[in-house]
């Protein structure tokens, strides 16, 4: 039979499949990785002698590189703390009681969770900042006050103010997926109030409080956005890195990645620890308790208020950032408030092409990395699932990893790996080629396209592809008109997360980017350095919209997953 | 439209799962059109033996024939092999007539061809009028029947139903099966059903081969299964019956026993079938259908007892009588006494305190078997 022979080769090519995606998974994630951290040991560097251990032991010896390690990890676990001290307690709030306005206000609260951290942080600049909106306003009123806002503490501030978003989320999701009968089976067994608190509901909140936590902490000790902008002289690991790579000091520089990577790696080991794993909030699912309605009118009043109030802090900082991309070039000087507004800004990025330029370039280079990432993801899925075992396991670890490395990291790792030319080791130039970016934004969009589509995957019934086999489909048939379709929601969803991400990353095209493929984001940063801050939040609020728009779209196509 | 059907066989087929056997040289034969039930708890290897017939599983010895033709090495779609799943598996993102029609576009059929065969195939499952909804408006039952069309249309040998009714409610249950049942032999098609259920077996299969522990126990009409049974698990697994245990105290013919039941040596023998194996003296096991006893007040020569229990299910009464036991023998092989259930017709509701039982004449005589931890278990 002719089929016998075709049917013998293809098994072959099928088996060899996993092979093929790991390797260049292996090669685009984990090889870098690798070259920089032999590279911090002068191993495998150009002309750069034996191995040594010279920089890690100056790593050691020099003050200022542990004061950034020290730091990194206090401030870390500073932001977890007020983040969660700010959001768990909103979560309740939204979550078990009927306050007006409270859908509305709700996901409001949520929003900054879609912006990017550099819009969030110049909005914060703007407002709070030494020449900002507050502290002009309080100037006029007569009140000698001047305040710089500048170090740790700033970092802190706005770290909480921006990932509190996580626990909140988080502590809404676990609140809703809890049954109510377990709390009414404690009330009929006498238990007070504060005692279904901590005996009930907030041990079953524990996993959702350790998956914010690891969140939180994991995106703190990436952060970049914050401590460049508003850490002054205090630097921690990922602003050092930079300062090290600008200053040319590249060993040094590759030192510091491998050890930032290496306190990602400790940090997730620890925290997985304090996640239970098992979700204890599962097993009977249930309706959850229904919501507390206030009694007296003036209570109800008030608690709307106050939801609002607190609504217009959070949303304040991007309030501003609108303004002062309405403010028209040197027209505001030592009033409290702005004189004059307009859409000269606008006007101004819109009518000039290498103005636009950098939205252009954000906008092709972030579609370009999540449809890859997609690609990518898809395959490397369907091969992990379908296949098991070792490489089905190495697959998915593949596909996570650049979620536990800080995108400083990767940045570095792919700068030092593709700058030499060395294709018999894998090596090529593509630092300083449109390239190197929309590849980089590719690592970074993985695991976000990739854990959606694991999922979705997981979730779809095995035997709808046994059934399309048995009706005399192939498997190409089959992926396109079975598989792609009912995977196409955690498809949006992830590939959403990616575009978002990636259209208002900082912290990768820093160290990458080429004055060709320069992004909204460094744009925003000359435009600051040149004092255009009028331009700047011009771009900040251009990227606010492009990511609100991604977000709508996403949430209404994902089905309001989030 | 009646297709001439096809015989399927499994020739000394083994599998197994990593180190665990799920069939251990298994070889049946279902004959030309006709409806076969596997039946078997769960883990007897029934729904892997479907999968290999499908496809999707590899067998790792032996061989399968559809059509007198091996077919081991053919992929899924290349078996012609039509699969209803457990839980259905319609495509959700499809319509019930995309979903129909899916076999057939695969096989470049044309269009008017398609639209032709994808209603002939709603109206055999009376869903005509349905072509355009979604499979989520659809009940239960309905996707069911969705599932039947897509796997029938594209016209394949061998029709297999993966626990076809597990997924409904049971008060759907029953009429569905008959629904199952006519349309299935309207087609005319060989069909091979996997099923837990005894009573779906039953209505469904004309012959049954009984899996327990990747082997088959007994293969043949559910008349033969309840009847005779071919072992002990055979006779509990299918049907109720009490087991006793007894002695062989004489042999009458090849198939027929007279056998004394230890709980109580002075009651009267009982008349047992049992295999040519089993020769005087040999300890038994005796299964007894409580259709096959009765109650009677008069004591005598009757097992005697207590009836502990009364469960009344409308055409009949049955009684749980806990035994006396009589013997340090009994005692030691069942230390709580026995339990026996009797059946007794009609609404006579009400009995208790003691009573007897005895064997009712004119009802097919209970099973003998080599009592367990006599013969080399499998």
């Amino acid at each position: 039979m002719s089929a016998a022979g075709a049917g013998r080769k293809a098994p072959q090519l099928r088996s060899l499949m996993p092979w093929l995606v790991l390797a260049f998974l292996v090669w685009l994630v984990g090889y870098p990785l690798l070259v920089v951290a032999a590279e911090a040991f002068g191993i495998g560097s150009p002309g750069g002698g034996g191995p040594t251990t010279e920089a890690f032991r100056s790593f050691f010896t020099r003050a200022d590189e542990w004061n950034a390690m020290w730091r990194t990890l206090w401030i870390s676990v500073l932001s977890t703390l007020a983040a969660a001290a700010i959001g768990v307690p909103l979560g309740f709030l939204f979550e078990r009681n009927e306050i007006p306005g409270r859908r509305l206000l709700g996901a409001l609260v949520a929003l900054p969770v879609a912006l990017p951290p550099l819009v969030g942080v110049i909005a914060f600049l703007f407002l709070y900042g030494e020449s900002g909106l507050a502290a002009r306003g309080l100037q006029s009123l007569g009140l000698d006050v001047s305040w710089r806002l500048t170090g740790a503490w700033a970092i802190l501030l706005v770290h909480a103010y921006s990932m509190y978003v996580y626990f909140y989320l988080f502590t809404r999701a676990g609140l809703s997926g809890q049954d109510g009968a377990a709390i009414e089976a404690a009330q009929s067994l006498g238990a007070s109030r504060s005692q279904i608190l901590f005996r009930v509901t907030l041990p079953r909140l524990r996993p959702a409080l350790a998956g914010a936590t690891l969140l939180t902490f994991m995106t703190s000790l990436g952060s970049f956005s914050a401590p460049y902008i508003f850490g002054g002289g205090f630097r921690v690991m990922t602003t050092q890195i930079v300062a090290s790579k600008l200053n040319g000091e590249l060993r040094m520089a590759y030192v510091e990645t491998t050890m930032l990577a290496l306190l990602a790696f400790a940090s997730l080991l620890l925290l997985r620890k304090i996640d239970p794993g098992l979700d204890l909030a599962s097993g009977a699912r249930g309706t959850p308790p229904a919501r507390r309605r206030l009694r007296s009118q003036g209570a109800r009043i008030a608690s709307a208020a106050g939801g609002w109030v607190l609504a217009g802090v959070l949303l304040l900082p991007h309030a501003t950032l609108i303004l002062m991309s309405l403010v028209p070039p040197n027209t505001w000087t030592v009033e409290a408030f702005p004189p004059v507004l307009g859409l000269v800004n606008y006007g101004d990025l819109l009518s000039s092409t290498e103005r636009l330029r950098p939205a252009l370039n954000s906008i092709w280079m972030a579609a370009a990395a999540t449809l890859a990432a997609v690609v990518v993801g898809v395959m490397a899925a369907r091969l992990s699932l379908r296949r098991g075992g070792l490489p089905g396991r190495a697959l998915e670890a593949m596909m996570t990893l650049p979620w536990a490395i800080p995108g400083t990291v990767f940045a570095l790792a792919l700068a030092a790996a593709m700058s030499v030319n060395a294709p018999w080791v894998g090596r090529f130039v593509l630092v300083g080629t449109l390239w190197i970016l929309p590849l980089a934004y590719l690592v970074r969009s993985l695991p976000l396209t990739g854990r959606s589509i694991f999922a979705g995957l997981r979730q779809l019934d095995p035997r709808l592809e046994e059934a399309a086999a048995s009706l005399g489909a192939g498997s190409l048939r089959t992926v396109l008109q079975i598989v792609l379709p009912l995977l196409r929601p955690a498809v949006i969803a992830g590939a959403g997360l990616a575009f978002i991400t990636m259209l208002g990353d900082f912290v990768t095209s820093i160290v990458l980017y080429t004055y060709d493929t320069r992004p909204i984001s460094i744009e925003i940063q000359s435009s600051l350095r040149i004092q255009e801050t009028g331009i700047a939040a011009a771009y900040g609020v251009l990227l606010m919209v492009l990511s609100a728009v991604a977000f709508i779209a996403w949430d209404d196509r994902a089905g309001g997953r989030l | 439209m009646t297709a001439s059907g096809v015989s399927v066989r499994f020739d000394d087929v083994f599998k197994a799962f990593d180190d665990t056997v799920v069939l251990a040289g298994v070889s049946l034969t279902v004959d030309p059109g006709e409806i076969f039930a596997l039946l078997g708890p769960s883990g007897s290897g029934k729904t892997t033996m479907l999968r290999l017939l499908a496809g999707f599983e590899q067998l790792d010895r032996g061989r399968l024939l559809i059509a007198d033709e091996a077919v081991e090495h053919l992929p899924p779609a290349r078996r012609g092999v039509g699969m209803l799943f457990q839980s259905y598996a319609l495509f959700p993102h499809l319509s019930v007539a995309e979903n129909v029609a899916f076999g057939l576009k695969v096989r470049g059929g044309g269009q008017g061809e398609t639209e032709a065969r994808v209603a002939e195939m709603l109206e055999l499952v009376r869903l005509s009028g349905f072509e355009q909804r979604r499979i989520a408006e659809l009940s239960g039952g309905q996707q069911q029947r969705v599932a039947l069309a897509r796997a029938l249309a594209p016209r394949p040998r061998v029709l297999l139903l993966d626990e076809p009714l597990s997924n409904l409610d049971p008060a759907l249950r029953e009429e569905t099966r008959a629904d199952l049942r006519r349309t299935v032999k309207q087609t005319g098609i060989t069909t091979v059903l996997v099923t837990h259920e005894q009573e779906e077996a039953f209505e469904l299969g004309e012959r049954i081969g009984l899996l327990n522990e990747g082997g088959l126990e007994q293969v043949g009409g559910p008349a033969a299964l309840y009847r005779d049974p071919a072992s002990r698990f055979v006779a509990t697994f299918v049907g109720r019956c009490s087991v006793l245990p007894g002695v062989v105290l004489e042999r009458h013919d090849d198939s027929e026993l007279t056998v004394r039941l230890e709980s109580q040596p002075e009651a009267e023998p009982w008349r047992c079938r049992g295999s040519g194996e089993l020769g005087v003296g040999d300890r038994v096991d005796v299964c007894a259908r409580p259709e096959a006893l009765e109650l009677a007040t008069d004591g005598g020569s009757g097992l005697v007892g207590r009836i502990e229990a009364e469960r009344f299910t409308g055409s009949n009464s049955f009684y749980t009588v806990r035994l006396a036991t009589r013997s340090d023998e009994a005692e030691s092989r069942s230390p709580a006494g026995l339990a026996v259930e009797v059946a007794m017709p009609g609404t006579a509701a009400g009995r208790s305190g003691t009573c007897a039982v005895r064997q009712l004449a004119g009802e097919p005589p209970p099973s003998a078997f080599a009592a367990a931890g006599t013969e080399s278990e499998p």
